[in-house]
């Protein structure tokens, strides 16, 4: 079993660190391409500005834990063969009640995630329905309601006055208020997700305890896709619905509960990310990339949940990367750069395709010949009877 | 001149990880007849697709007339005047007959197709070898026999010479198979030399001058059919004697355990109906065989046995209790079990292990979970002993990843499963499909023992032996009916043949006694 099991992550965890690699090159082709000169000292910062200081790599976690929570979210459907590209939908809807339970109803932290929780799994749950009970495709039904979410939180926002920055001394009211006030700290102390210390111990405003809340999610996720029978029937119909459904496994159930879930998950990630108490919700009229941004962390994990914690990591470290090419750069090229390389980060799939042909050419001295040639007679055969 | 028209000398062919061919040697004399006998896996087809320009060999020539020739592709085989009918038919389903024979070698006049010779060619070849074809029919609309006509006729239109059949009385009935031998020796005698690719061996008697064996890549040897039998070349293909017969002493009936009541199921895409009116029951000690050629609603009547299509109409129980609504798990609960004939498709998820594999039907009872918690312990130890005791064999033992391991190995992991479950009626579709001998002797012996446990056993299978040496009872089945019922014992291929054809059939009367 080890052997084995080791094989596999090996061949998972090499595809993850040559697609980065490539994807850093190709970074650095493109940092070349915009602004010669600066290439290798912004490249140079794009590398080492995560761990230059203690206040940097605050900023990488504090980052990470809803690009986390994402990732988890798009990892979830995909084991279970749905793709959720609706996580930004969710994540919005999750920012939304979180804030409105601390805000609004004058909740603590933890009250407002579980709400966030609630709503990323209500929209979760719609596409579910929609694929299980009419068979209507999850990516077309998320991405709209990535939009329905956006503009229905957006609506709500701008009705609802106390929710917004102007109602707790500040001027604008385009985006919500600052759990950090002093106004709104005496209304809610608990409002934020506590620091336990984390801040002193880093010298920043931005640490927190979301990034430990989000890795244990991960963990927890693990336990159920690995350990229980729920993870077991999850992962069948994800792999290969006819059997499941030969199995007497009621795929249905399970299509809509993995992507209750799935947006549970996102949801999750908007409550941690704006209970920070660093950061307000804008409202404007585009997505939010965090909730796209799960895609790769997704990709670039191969949908492994323990992964994921690293891939959350290694994009936010490159995003507050990025950051420190300014002034040099501009921020839309900065954008593109960082796009850039997470694009081509999350071709790990490709390559892991590619790393386990090799492997395969490199053991055959190891495998059962006869096995090989009755396999290889019948996918012939198989794929045959497929074409017709 | 050479006394052989194709010579494939010394021909090595790897694959990654394995030896397909390994320094085989064949010989085509003109005018013969020469089978190419081997097991699933054995290399056979990759022989005969390295004759045919797919793949190139490592080692080893090809003389065509005693000269060396390289074939690259297909149409150099073409050129070499070297024609296939594949296993599986190489049609397009929405063109007619005429134009499926003609593509490829159309004959054109300043770039405007020219049907009419070539309708004149095809019906003179189609009446002068007996090969009866409607030209203007569309290949869907035509039975699987008459397709295959239509890629004998293919070749005969290319003027090949040399004439390659993959396993091509698999689709057959014994009738098809009388007229296509006919077809076969009136080649041979007009000169056209026939590769014959089969592992039937009374197939190769009847018809074979010559046989090559070979043996998991490697040639075990060319003999003379008239200096051989049965027996022997099936030690050559197996590497030891084989009992063909199934040994089984006369089973005690009991009350019914499986009973059909009038049952029609659709088609998922037409309006058409794939079972008509179906009623039958299986007793407890009883095997019942269901004949029938390939897609005559076999497939539709086991899915809405095991619920995974609702029926129309119609009632199914189980003992007394009807199950007709009852989901796949209920069904399994009372002890339904099912070997599915598409074993990639339904039988196994082949990204997970055997061992999980083995716990697809029961992991959510008591024995393999405790509050949700799957109880990887009892896993391995359950499946560690149904390797033991079916030999199923993989690289790791019970974490190998059911992808990697070959086809009879993970039929024979479903088999295990299956029986495990201590079913009381076990359907079993096509349940040796595409395994070795040895292999077929145990599942048989297994079924067998089932049901001299006092178990229900439906047995649907396209090979019409495996139907008459398994079952008690053998029902027919043709174009969604049951149109005959007969007495394992008595009934003979022929008789069976008829009705598989829809040639003759019993009235409702007789079937229902």
């Amino acid at each position: 079993m080890k052997k084995h099991g080791n094989r596999k992550g090996l061949i998972n965890a090499t595809a993850s660190l040559i697609s980065i690699a490539l994807g850093l090159i190709f970074g650095f082709v493109l940092l070349m391409l915009f602004n010669m000169p600066h290439a290798l000292t912004g490249f140079s910062n794009l590398m080492t500005t995560g761990f230059a200081s203690s206040e940097k790599l605050a900023k990488v976690f504090y980052q990470s834990a809803p690009l986390l929570m994402t990732g988890l979210s798009v990892a979830f459907a995909f084991k279970t063969g749905l793709f959720n590209i609706g996580a930004t939908g969710q994540y919005t809807m999750g920012a939304f009640l979180a804030l409105v339970g601390v805000v609004q109803f004058r909740l603590p932290w933890w009250a407002g995630l579980l709400l966030g929780m609630v709503g990323g799994a209500i929209l979760g749950s719609i596409p579910g329905l929609c694929k299980a009970l009419f068979n209507v495709n999850e990516v077309i039904t998320s991405i709209m309601f990535n939009w329905i979410s956006l503009f229905v939180v957006n609506l709500s926002f701008n009705n609802m006055p106390l929710m917004l920055a102007n109602a707790w001394g500040a001027i604008n009211k385009d985006r919500t208020a600052s759990l950090t006030g002093a106004k709104f700290m005496a209304y809610n102390p608990d409002a934020t997700i506590p620091k336990a210390g984390l801040d002193q111990l880093f010298g920043s405003n931005y640490m927190n305890i979301a990034v430990i809340i989000a890795i244990l999610i991960a963990g927890l996720v693990w336990v159920i896709m690995n350990r229980t029978t729920f993870g077991y029937e999850l992962k069948a119909c994800g792999y290969n619905r006819f059997a499941s459904d030969y199995a007497g496994i009621n795929a249905k159930r399970n299509i809509v509960l993995s992507m209750t879930i799935a947006g549970a998950l996102a949801g999750i990630g908007g409550g941690l990310y704006y209970l920070s108490g660093t950061a307000q919700y804008t409202l404007v009229k585009s997505l939010l990339g965090m909730g796209f941004n799960g895609i790769p962390v997704a990709l670039l994990a191969s949908s492994n949940p323990i992964g994921t914690i690293f891939s959350a990591l290694f994009v936010s470290y490159i995003q507050v990367g990025g950051d420190a090419l300014q002034p040099e750069y501009s921020r839309e090229i900065i954008d593109i750069i960082i796009a850039a390389i997470i694009y081509l980060s999350a071709f790990a799939l490709l390559m892991r395709g590619w790393i386990s042909k090799w492997f395969l050419r490199n053991q055959t001295e190891n495998i059962n010949a006869e096995s090989i040639v009755t396999d290889s007679d019948e996918d012939a055969t198989e794929s045959e009877e497929k074409a017709e | 001149m050479s006394e052989y028209v194709i010579e494939m000398l010394n021909i090595t062919k790897k694959f990654p990880g394995i030896i397909a061919n390994d320094d085989v040697t064949l010989q085509l004399k003109k005018g013969e007849i020469h089978a190419l006998l081997g097991e699933n896996g054995a290399g056979k087809s990759t022989l005969m697709s390295v004759l045919f320009g797919l793949y190139q060999p490592e080692e080893g020539v090809i003389k065509k007339d005693g000269e060396v020739v390289k074939i690259n592709d297909p149409n150099d085989a073409n050129r070499l005047n070297i024609g296939m009918v594949h296993q599986h038919f190489k049609l397009v389903q929405v063109f007619s007959v005429l134009d499926n024979i003609i593509l490829g070698a159309e004959q054109t006049k300043h770039g405007f197709l020219q049907k009419k010779e070539a309708r004149q060619k095809v019906m003179d070849l189609s009446h002068k070898y007996s090969l009866q074809v409607d030209p203007d029919a569309m290949i869907e609309d035509i039975s699987v026999g008459m397709q295959q006509r239509v890629e004998i006729l293919k070749m005969l239109f290319r003027d090949n010479d040399i004439l390659i059949f993959d396993e091509p009385t698999a689709v057959l009935t014994p009738q098809e198979i009388d007229e296509l031998m006919q077809i076969m020796r009136n080649f041979a005698r007009e000169g056209k030399s026939i590769l014959f690719i089969t592992h039937k061996l009374n197939e190769i008697m009847a018809v074979a001058d010559r046989v090559t064996v070979l043996r998991k890549g490697k040639c075990i040897g060319t003999v003379d059919v008239a200096d051989t039998t049965v027996d022997e070349l099936a030690e050559m293909m197996v590497g030891r004697k084989v009992n063909f017969e199934v040994e089984k002493a006369p089973g005690v009936l009991g009350d019914p355990a499986l009973t059909v009541q009038n049952l029609v199921v659709g088609d998922k895409h037409h309006g058409k109906k794939k079972v008509k009116n179906v009623s039958f029951s299986v007793h407890k000690g009883e095997i019942v065989g269901i004949a029938g050629i390939d897609g005559n609603g076999q497939s539709e009547l086991v899915y809405a046995l095991t619920g995974l299509v609702k029926p129309e109409s119609g009632a199914v129980y189980i003992d007394n209790h009807e199950i007709t609504h009852d989901s796949v798990r209920a069904r399994n609960d009372l002890g339904l079990s099912h070997i599915p004939e598409d074993r990639h498709k339904y039988g196994l998820v082949l990204d997970y292990t055997l061992a999980e594999n083995l716990i697809l039907k029961n992991y959510y009872s008591p024995e393999f979970q405790h509050f949700g918690f799957l109880r990887f312990d009892e896993m391995n130890k359950y499946s560690d002993a149904l390797i033991k005791r079916f030999d199923i064999r993989s690289s790791q033992g019970g974490v190998t990843i059911a992808r990697s391991m070959s086809g009879g190995n993970q039929q024979k992991a479903i088999v295990a499963r299956e029986l495990s479950l201590q079913p009381d009626v076990l359907i079993a579709v096509q349940p040796t499909r595409g395994l070795d001998v040895g292999a077929i002797e145990y599942i048989h012996k297994q079924i067998v023992a089932a049901r001299d446990d006092r178990k229900a056993v439906l047995l649907v299978s396209l090979e019409l032996d495996e139907v008459m040496s398994v079952s008690d009872r053998i029902l027919v089945m043709y174009e969604g009916e049951i149109v005959a019922e007969l007495d394992a014992k008595s009934a003979t291929a022929q008789e069976l043949g008829l009705y598989m054809s829809g040639a003759n059939r019993q009235t409702r009367m007789e079937v229902e006694q």
